[in-house]
């Protein structure tokens, strides 16, 4: 049905632009017309451009009544989150500002100056001292914002060690996730996808003989107790795929033939992140959306409400099913996380002999 | 120089009246016919990229419903008219390429560096007419192959326009990198010859072929522009060539530069060794200059519509150039940004993030000089000069969210979500495609000795500025909440869901846009035959194209060539009639040429 309502818009803006083409022609039959902008046209536009201002300016605060809550700039669940989203929140109120003001400029500057016969331009070709500010000025500005990105990124990205992280492999198949616990050495196991032994449910390619693999755990879900850093070694067996945890603001990519990695701390739980009020506010609305849709939802065979979830998703495109690679994260208390810990199976216990 | 120019031009009128219709409309090697032969291709591939951005746009807005648009054109990929997961990844992969590659580096740079070179430099033709040709057929045939790839059993490339292996290398990862992928590698590797020919010939045509007076401090920006493109392009499209050959061994001749230790289908493949990062450096190393390969030419362009239709000179010449430079060489050395999550080594990601960001200086000089270049002037709103002021407009927009996509801490939370979308297509799709259509406007009396229809133009321009900011500013909101790009459906992830009608909203607008240069298609194709006859300087410029007579000729001028006496920018110059004066008018007696 939407199909075809679809193409009757298609086919109805079609017949119009023809009409309107038709009208254009037939208006210009006859009058004197060489196709070069006269000032009746210079008029016109001036204004548009000044109306076209207005529309800029109304998209953006549309933009932000309806889609500016931005969840994910808000609320991080991660103890270096709220440094990113510092800086995010800094460089748009930046961008915002030049935005407003240059858009201005521009815009006001083709109405104010539109054409006129006989008027003649200022002959106005260069100014050094006008170079010079709007040279510095990005200079500094951009200075301010480099010095700043580099001093975060640098604290992301530097795992420090002596802080006992707990140390996790994610590792990424088209089109799952698994994740490997370290166990209680906190090493992982050796590994490589040469040594996947399917029939034997070594399905990570771990190797057996390692001894610090044996108490490694493998699971589908992601279980992070609250407030302890963990370090995610990544691994791929076939393709790209990226690993991203937008609550945590992480992401790094899953690299076949390497291990990568990426340090967190979580900060909120998800019992806790669930109480937020925006959050509250955010489920509440999708719920709301989700009931007009009961039908369509239920047909897939999908849960009617939503809760919320922290989500690691595939963000590097790695082929069919890539929109559906996703994995449930579960941020907890110690005692809970030590609890689910123990109720997997070891690596040792996992192997089909 | 000049007195080269001259014998070449008598050799021109030798052969004159021997041309046959191949070797006027087909195997030309007339300069201002293969810039027509450019651009009506990447016209045609044009249409066929923004119809696949519109058919994935409707995927995305209603998910796995059927549609007849689908099952008119996708066939046994639209099952009873529902997309298929493949076809949607085909869809953008073929989208992103045809966009990038055949409409806004051939169809653009192919475009007006063949037309504007020898014109508004003052020579008979290209260095050489024959590479000249060749570079075009090249492009036609790769256009042909990607064409065909199409249309092969297992599917076309569906591993993104950036096709990163693994991915694009194994058959049973995907199936569009068995022949699909195959046909993709061999289409751009003849692309990459194509522009290499006429990248070189347009370095040497404006090094060698300059009219007497033709310093390069007089040369138009244009010409500065496209002239650098050329540079880039020679520097960095053989690396891609080089990743290309080397990924065409890794598919087919089992060697292990990209791939190692893989697992798939049940089975572990044999290479070993390989990095998919070393992939990304080389593919990218070409892939941020070929955006400012895209986007250089629309600025060349836009500058030059800028001063004539403000009817002032372009405000800082010598600083435009300087930061023309800038540009060329930052882009070089930026192409980390996008790879600060592959993986490599984070303090490279400080290297990157430093040098992205310096980019941002030449770009805001620019666009102060562009917003100054209007400022008092009188202002003609031709629709080159709309397209024009559009173009600073979506720049402007565009690129001050790089700022937040070049800090690789940002980075990290935003990267290949919507935001990054919305950033390239304002910054280099929209803009570069404005620029594009600022040129057609402003140059289609050159070519086709015709004017466009004014008012088909405005209505053209308005309706695309509006659905373009419809379409992409709100997508930054959607990529700020965290929205993959590239999933065939959102609807597996609830958390989604509030920005299903955003998402509807956006591609209603895409598909008002999208119809609307139907307006453009047809005022473009009526009036190359039906156009009003056009005068031989309509706009009143200064540069040397517009003292070629209307009529086209080999070797473009009848007589001598015109000598250049000032810059090109000599609009409303106190102490003339005219509100401009062309290049080829000496000097008065006591006028000083600007010290720019």
């Amino acid at each position: 049905m939407t199909a075809f309502l679809t193409l009757i818009i298609v086919l109805f803006i079609a017949v119009a632009i023809w009409q309107m083409v038709k009208i254009f022609d037939l208006a210009q039959v006859g009058s004197h017309n060489d196709q070069i902008a006269t000032d009746k046209d210079n008029t016109l536009n001036g204004y548009l451009m000044m109306a076209f201002l207005v529309f800029i300016y109304v998209i953006t605060i549309a933009s932000f009544w309806y889609l500016g809550d931005l969840p994910l700039m808000s609320n991080a669940a991660s103890e270096h989150g709220s440094e990113i989203d510092n800086l995010m929140i800094i460089s748009m109120v930046l961008i915002f500002i030049v935005q407003t003001f240059t858009q201005f400029l521009l815009h006001y500057f083709a109405y104010k100056y539109k054409g006129e016969k006989g008027r003649k331009a200022l002959f106005y070709a260069d100014n050094n001292t006008l170079e010079a500010i709007w040279t510095f000025i990005p200079v500094v500005v951009l200075a301010g914002l480099i010095i700043y990105g580099l001093f975060t990124w640098t604290t992301i990205m530097n795992v420090d060690e002596s802080d006992d992280p707990i140390v996790i492999e994610l590792y990424a198949q088209q089109f799952n996730w698994k994740a490997r616990y370290a166990g209680e050495d906190n090493t992982l196991g050796m590994a490589n996808v040469r040594l996947i032994d399917i029939d034997r449910a070594n399905i990570l390619g771990v190797d057996e003989s390692d001894p610090n693999a044996q108490d490694d755990v493998i699971t589908t879900e992601l279980h992070l107790p609250v407030g302890k850093p963990v370090l995610f070694k990544m691994r791929s067996q076939d393709v790209l795929h990226s690993a991203y945890m937008p609550h945590f603001r992480a992401q790094m990519n899953c690299v076949p033939g390497m291990i990568t990695q990426f340090g967190f701390t979580p900060s909120v739980t998800t019992a806790d992140m669930r109480q937020n009020p925006d959050i509250v506010e955010k489920v509440a609305n999708i719920n709301a959306l989700r009931l007009e849709r009961q039908d369509e939802i239920e047909a897939k065979g999908q849960e009617l409400l939503y809760e919320f979830d922290y989500l690691l998703l595939c963000n590097k495109i790695c082929g069919t099913s890539h929109y559906n690679m996703q994995m449930k994260i579960v941020v907890e208390t110690q005692e809970e996380y030590d609890a689910w810990l123990s109720e997997q199976k070891t690596f040792k216990n996992s192997l089909i002999n | 120089m000049s007195a080269h120019a001259d014998t070449h031009a008598h050799d021109d009128h030798g052969h004159h009246h021997k041309e046959t219709f191949v070797t006027k409309y087909i195997f030309s090697q007339d300069h201002k016919m293969i810039a027509k032969q450019y651009l009506i291709t990447g016209t045609i591939m044009g249409v066929i990229g923004v119809l696949m951005s519109i058919m994935f746009r409707m995927q995305i807005a209603w998910p796995e419903e059927p549609n007849v648009l689908f099952e008119a054109l996708l066939g046994k990929w639209a099952p009873d008219g529902v997309m298929d997961a493949d076809i949607y990844l085909a869809l953008v992969t073929i989208h992103g390429t045809i966009m990038v590659f055949f409409v806004l580096t051939a169809g653009l740079s192919g475009t007006f560096s063949n037309l504007l070179i020898p014109l508004q430099i003052g020579a008979r033709d290209m260095a050489s007419g024959f590479l000249n040709m060749v570079s075009y057929w090249l492009f036609f045939l790769s256009s042909v192959i990607m064409i065909i790839s199409l249309f092969v059993e297992a599917g076309p490339a569906a591993a993104g326009w950036t096709i990163y292996p693994p991915l694009s290398a194994l058959p049973m990862a995907s199936g569009g990198s068995g022949m699909g992928m195959t046909l993709w590698l061999v289409s751009m590797a003849i692309f990459i010859a194509s522009s290499l020919l006429g990248s070189l010939n347009y370095i040497v045509t404006v090094i060698n072929l300059r009219t007497k007076g033709m310093s390069m401090t007089r040369l138009p920006l244009t010409i500065w522009a496209f002239f650098v493109t050329a540079v880039i392009g020679v520097v960095s499209f053989p690396v891609l060539l080089s990743a290309a050959l080397l990924l065409i061994m890794d598919r087919s001749f089992g060697t292990s530069f990209f791939l190692s230790d893989i697992f798939i289908q049940g089975e572990v493949l044999h290479y070993q060794g390989g990095s998919p990062v070393l992939f990304e450096h080389l593919f990218w190393f070409l892939g941020h200059p070929e955006v400012y390969i895209v986007i250089l030419p629309a600025m060349g362009l836009v500058s030059e519509i800028m001063a004539s239709n403000s009817r002032k000179p372009i405000f800082g010449y010598r600083a435009m150039i300087m930061s023309i430079l800038a540009i060329a060489f930052l882009s070089t050395i930026v192409w980390g940004h996008h790879m600060f999550i592959s993986g490599m080594n984070p303090f490279l990601g400080s290297v990157f993030t430093f040098t992205t960001l310096l980019i941002a200086i030449p770009s805001a000089v620019k666009a102060f000089n562009w917003i100054t270049t209007i400022w008092k002037g009188n202002i003609q709103m031709n629709p080159a000069m709309l397209f024009s002021i559009g173009f600073v407009s979506t720049f402007i927009t565009g690129g001050l969210t790089g700022i937040i996509l070049g800090d690789s801490a940002l980075d990290i939370n935003v990267h290949d979500t919507y935001f990054v979308i919305a950033h390239f297509h304002l910054v280099m799709g929209i803009s570069a495609l404005y620029g594009m259509f600022a040129g057609i406007y402003h140059w289609f009396p050159k070519m086709f000795g015709r004017m466009l229809n004014k008012n088909l133009g405005y209505l053209h321009f308005w309706v695309t500025a509006i659905c373009a900011y419809g379409v992409f500013f709100p997508m930054h909101f959607i990529g700020m909440a965290g929205l993959p790009r590239r999933y065939y459906t959102n609807s597996n992830f609830p958390l989604f869901d509030d920005l299903t009608n955003a998402n509807v909203v956006i591609t209603l607008f895409a598909i008002v846009g999208g119809a609307f240069q139907l307006v453009y298609l047809y005022n473009f194709f009526i009036s190359i035959f039906f156009g009003k006859k056009a005068e031989q300087n309509p706009w009143r410029s200064t540069t040397l194209e517009w003292t070629t007579p209307v009529e086209h000729m080999h070797g473009n001028w009848p007589g001598e060539i015109p000598h250049v006496y000032r810059w090109s920018y000599d609009y409303s110059k106190p102490g003339h009639d005219d509100d401009f004066v062309p290049q080829n008018v000496p000097l008065k007696e006591g006028e000083e040429e600007l010290q720019h």
